[in-house]
């Protein structure tokens, strides 16, 4: 993995609402590095912080204090906000707000087309994206035919026709049903894997963040507990605090722990606690 | 419930005539000069080589004819009280009469001329719609009110609207299914009661359809934004209008008949 730094959080703070009845802090001093190529989970719960710090990574929101840099550009530079943008696409929660046009292709033309990109290299582009997310049968449907994992999987598209050296997704999978969750994140796992793409992958779904080089939890702005996936999930009194989940056969092998065996507390996967156990 | 389902966005037939492969700007100002010689022309001998045009253009698209004229029905109402407007309410030659109700010679005519432009119009402008998918024809209007944005045309940003509508109006047909159902399912009557009754029930739909549509627009700018979206400057298109040569002729070929026609008759 290379060390060298895409995403940089120096010291950021956001406040939504300054100076009102209503105001609160949802980031506190973030401290933050993205790596290239990295694959990084975030999770927490429901007001932790997560949607704000994935909102700083491509200047949709700017920070309140400290200062935000991608591939070495401040976010709150006004004429790098498009070059940001491009460098960083964002995944929704939501696969039915995100898509514009009215067929599969065009929608995945919709970010080259704002960056202003010739109409031969485009049709390229589209081509190439959706055959990576593995829609191109799709290519001519309109969005409102296609499952909700299909529909993230058009927006993954459009994000990759973009060329992006990072792609956010927010919750991409929060309205999926398991089958579409599973589109989605073997999808995700590939671009890392085959492409290069730096993933942060903000989700609540905690045998998702198995799958990460890195795991961070946030709580009320902060991030008080990170590291590799069994780092993070072998504390696991510490995520219960954090009114967290762990992965099911972490919480199975604590469990069994309880009962005064002892299976290495870093088990994340079902053939790993297997082998743990027939030992 | 089954009604929602049956509202077709535009009226557009997928085929693979000729006049289907037109450009839609060829087509969108065809349809414009047409109209433009209906109004122009005062005679039935006009009208005549106008319905033949017309004729000929369905013909060519491999329309089905009953299907064109079908489109005339919701306009029925409208072409009756023209016609009749006309015939009991110009002065002139009486050629019946009863009570203070008279039909005229003169009424007669301009009833007949108005309710065939009528027709024509209807049935003319539908050709357009049947042959062009609402994509197309988007492209076609920003790309025809283009040079009108030194004047202040919004061009790129009435298509963008136009295209935004297209895209969620299937979205949002569901979702007032979703929840008529579930309003249903909670005791609400859609479906009996007067017209203000029936209004009054529509609330409890609305309301969270309303509600529902703007926090979509709202989560819509954002991802637009997060996609690098800032308004037509600078922006490509994937999909680029090709107007070929047989536009061309197509295009000369209606203008210098409109022309011709609107002298002579």
């Amino acid at each position: 993995m290379a060390a060298e730094a895409l995403i940089q959080f120096d010291n950021v703070s956001h406040v939504y609402g300054r100076g009102t009845q209503q105001e609160w802090d949802a980031l506190l001093e973030v401290n933050v590095t993205i790596r290239r190529g990295e694959f990084v989970a975030v999770l927490g719960h429901n007001g932790s912080g997560k949607s704000t710090l994935a909102k700083h990574a491509n200047a949709l929101l700017l920070p309140s204090k400290g200062t935000v840099l991608v591939d070495g550009m401040d976010t709150r530079d006004d004429k790098k906000v498009w070059d940001i943008r491009q460098r960083v696409g964002m995944v929704f929660q939501n696969p039915d707000n995100q898509l514009v046009a009215t067929t599969v292709e065009e929608d995945v033309a919709f970010g080259p087309e704002n960056m202003g990109v010739p109409t031969a290299e485009m049709q390229d582009r589209v081509a190439e994206a959706l055959e990576v997310v593995g829609m191109t049968p799709f290519r001519l449907h309109s969005p409102h035919q296609l499952s909700g994992g299909q529909k993230q999987r058009v927006a993954i598209a459009g994000m990759i026709a973009m060329r992006p050296k990072c792609i956010v997704l927010d919750e991409p999978t929060a309205m999926l049903d398991p089958v579409g969750r599973a589109e989605v994140m073997s999808t995700v796992r590939r671009l890392n894997r085959d492409e290069g793409i730096t993933i942060v992958h903000i989700t609540h779904f905690m045998d998702e963040a198995i799958f990460a080089d890195r795991v961070m939890v946030m709580e009320d702005g902060r991030i008080p507990l990170q590291g590799t996936p069994s780092e993070v999930f072998s504390q696991v009194e510490a995520l219960y605090k954090l009114h967290l989940d762990v992965p099911q056969v972490t919480a199975l092998a604590h469990r069994i722990n309880a009962h005064g065996y002892s299976v290495p507390s870093n088990t994340l996967t079902v053939d790993e606690l297997v082998n743990a156990l027939c030992q | 419930m089954a009604m929602l389902r049956n509202i077709t966005i535009g009226q557009y037939i997928p085929g693979n005539s000729p006049v289907h492969r037109l450009d839609p700007r060829t087509k969108i100002l065809s349809t414009m000069a047409l109209i433009a010689l209906l109004f122009l022309v005062q005679s039935f001998a006009g009208y005549g080589f106008a319905a033949l045009f017309i004729a000929a253009a369905v013909y060519i698209s491999k329309l089905p004819p009953r299907y064109v004229i079908r489109g005339l029905k919701p306009l029925l109402i409208i072409i009756v009280l023209t016609l009749s407007l006309h015939i009991f309410m110009t002065e002139g030659r009486v050629l019946w009469q009863w009570g203070f109700i008279a039909i005229t010679e003169e009424g007669l005519v301009r009833g007949g001329m108005m309710g065939t432009r009528l027709i024509l119009l209807v049935l003319g402008t539908s050709i357009l719609t049947l042959t062009t998918s609402p994509i197309h024809l988007t492209d076609g209007i920003e790309s025809l009110l283009k040079p009108g944005k030194p004047i202040g045309i919004p061009a790129h940003e009435l298509a963008m609207m136009m295209t935004i509508a297209l895209r969620f109006i299937p979205t949002l047909l569901e979702e007032t299914e979703k929840i008529m159902k579930a309003q249903m399912a909670r005791g609400a009557d859609f479906e009996s009661g007067n017209l203000l009754q029936r209004a009054k029930n529509l609330i409890p739909l609305l309301v969270p359809l309303f509600i529902n549509a703007f926090r979509r627009a709202d989560d819509l700018a954002i991802a637009m934004e997060a996609r690098g979206y800032r308004g037509g400057e600078g922006r490509t298109k994937f999909r680029e209008l090709s107007f070929t040569s047989f536009d061309g002729v197509c295009l000369a070929g209606v203008l210098i008949f409109v022309v011709v026609i609107s002298f002579l008759f």
